[in-house]
């Protein structure tokens, strides 16, 4: 399959500071990064370095107090479809059933019910959810939560998919096979991934780039191609190039470890909310 | 849990799930046997109790029970009652002002606490007030009521409205500010504008908030026409008891009192209905 001509991301010298009063601090200090459509970059670094914040920038839940972002030319001033967010936690609404969730989107758009439902359907098998349509999300798990989750954010079609550690609240087992159903929806669908995690071996698996950040506030101190061959399956994991880089990786973060860990920070800000 | 392994030893290791006040020689069945014949025979012994303390005129100092009906008294007021043409009208008009009072709160609690849970300014601007009116009790509205509107019918729906219409709003406005932010983001995400959010999330997602708010303000409801009833118009079941006392129809207090109690029940149990049917997602079994 061709990459699509979308799905451009330009970050020009982005400071974003979060929080209110005096709690109010710098997240991210002039962080500058283009990414190419339909690459799939992973950013990595240690709890609260603001790779979420830099994820809330893109989603345009969170605007830069500096610097600019744009998708495709057009700068990013407010949270669109075409720039789809995974939270680490689903956000289905619980009020709707798997498939009324999935055809969210749809409906926003104003397409008439059976043909957003005939969509639905076909993008809920892509991601192994047949004849899961009519549950509610809390009679899922938490793996086919997420999977509604995806397919929810990929039915609008997005230039970029961003993901906050959409894999993060998951057993090991559910973790990897997530990682390897994103892949295969990926190989299909080619948009532009832009996957936060500070898991090294889920970045290493999944990115055609990795970018390292450091702890606050969050600068990217390694921008690397990872070149493993696709498909990639677990025998990747154990590889001794793997290796290498997952090393690499370790010594990265700990050399860029604040002397205690941060709090998690997430796209819309700090973790508690500060309205 | 060593609990369970400990008694598993004995053979018994189904019933130690049932916990310790288990007794060995009980089964499920006689157990609810025993508690419906336990219900059934303290219900007895009550209006047994009743019968006697009111037949023999008892006095005890404080509180005397000379002049109070007795369950004879009582059910033959009642026959009476429903024999009477007068019995539609009663209900008629307090279900009339219940629903005319309860709908009206319902649009206005509903309303002000979408907008004041969801704005700040609205907040700001609408809630002092409101916080300033909240303590009075509806009943003390009464004499100010009357002089308000020139018909007591009105009045007395304006009653029944301020006795629900807290209840609402205070749990509307409590399951608006209770809307997972990131349910809203991701709606944005997704290509929600502004004002469908109300609809498409803030609504559905305070829902079972506003659902309690109902039931209560449907209870608050009752208690409050009642009491208007009592004081001014001449149909209502409010104003039937009032009117037993005062015509000595005694057994018919009795009679008022349980129609105000079954009234009530009654419509605060197809408020959680109909929650429930609108509603499929907080169903058993879809438990969160």
């Amino acid at each position: 399959m061709i990459a699509p001509p979308t799905g451009r991301v330009d970050i020009a010298h982005v400071h974003i500071e979060v929080g209110a009063g005096v709690d109010r601090f710098e997240a991210l200090h002039d962080v500058s990064l283009s990414i190419a459509p339909g690459e799939f970059v992973c950013l990595l670094g240690p709890s609260g370095c603001g790779k979420s914040t830099l994820l809330g920038a893109l989603a345009g839940h969170l605007a830069p107090s500096g610097g600019e972002v744009r998708v495709d030319g057009a700068i990013v001033d407010g949270p669109h479809p075409d720039r789809g967010l995974v939270f680490q936690q689903h956000t289905l609404f619980p009020w709707q059933t798997v498939i009324d969730n999935v055809a969210f989107g749809l409906k926003m758009q104003g397409v008439a019910r059976a043909q957003r439902r005939v969509q639905a359907h076909e993008l809920l098998a892509s991601v192994g959810l047949q004849g899961f349509e009519s549950r509610y999300p809390s009679q899922l798990s938490g793996g086919m939560q997420q999977r509604v989750e995806i397919a929810r954010v990929l039915i609008n079609r997005p230039r970029v998919l961003l993901m906050d550690e959409p894999f993060g609240a998951l057993d090991a087992l559910a973790r990897a096979r997530m990682q390897q159903l994103l892949l295969e929806v990926w190989s299909r669908v080619r948009t532009t991934v832009v996957f936060v995690t500070h898991d090294i071996d889920e970045a290493l698996f999944l990115a055609d780039r990795l970018l390292v950040m450091s702890a606050r506030p969050g600068r990217i101190i390694e921008d690397r191609r990872l070149d493993f061959a696709r498909p990639r399956d677990e025998s990747l994991v154990t590889s001794s190039e793997f290796a290498a880089l997952k090393r690499h990786c370790l010594r990265l973060l700990h050399r860029g470890e604040a002397d205690a860990p941060l709090p998690r920070m997430t796209p819309l800000g700090p973790p508690i909310a500060t309205l | 849990m060593s609990a369970t392994l400990a008694s598993s030893d004995a053979g018994a290791a189904p019933s130690a799930a049932h916990g310790p006040a288990r007794s060995d020689t009980s089964h499920p069945w006689a157990r609810r046997a025993l508690a419906r014949s336990l219900r059934l025979a303290s219900v007895t012994v009550f209006l047994l109790t009743w019968q006697a303390v009111t037949s023999l005129h008892l006095t005890l100092g404080i509180v005397t029970f000379a002049n109070v009906p007795s369950p004879v008294a009582t059910w033959e007021a009642l026959l009476d009652l429903l024999h009477s043409p007068k019995l539609a009208q009663h209900v008629g008009f307090s279900l009339w002002r219940v629903a005319v009072g309860f709908a009206i709160a319902t649009v206005v609690g509903i309303a002000l606490g979408l907008v004041v849970g969801r704005f700040a300014w609205a907040r700001r601007t609408l809630l002092p007030p409101l916080e300033l009116l909240r303590p009075i009790p509806a009943v003390s509205w009464i004499p100010l009521s009357v002089l308000m509107f020139p018909s007591t019918e009105a009045s007395m729906i304006f009653i029944t409205f301020l006795g629900a219409v807290f209840p609402v709003l205070l749990n509307t406005i409590h399951g608006v500010e209770g809307v997972d932010r990131r349910l809203v983001a991701s709606a944005r995400s997704l290509g929600t504008r502004r004002w469908q959010l109300f609809a498409q999330v803030i609504v559905p997602a305070a829902a079972p908030s506003i659902a309690t708010g109902l039931a209560i303000g449907m209870g608050t409801c009752w208690f409050c026409l009642v009491s208007a009833e009592m004081i001014s118009g001449q149909f209502g079941i409010g104003y039937y008891t009032w009117e037993s006392y005062t015509v000595q129809n005694y057994g018919g207090i009795i009679v008022g009192m349980l129609l105000i109690g079954l009234l009530g029940m009654g419509s605060s149990a197809l408020i959680r209905a109909t929650a429930r049917a609108m509603m499929p997602w907080t169903r058993d079994g879809v438990a969160q």
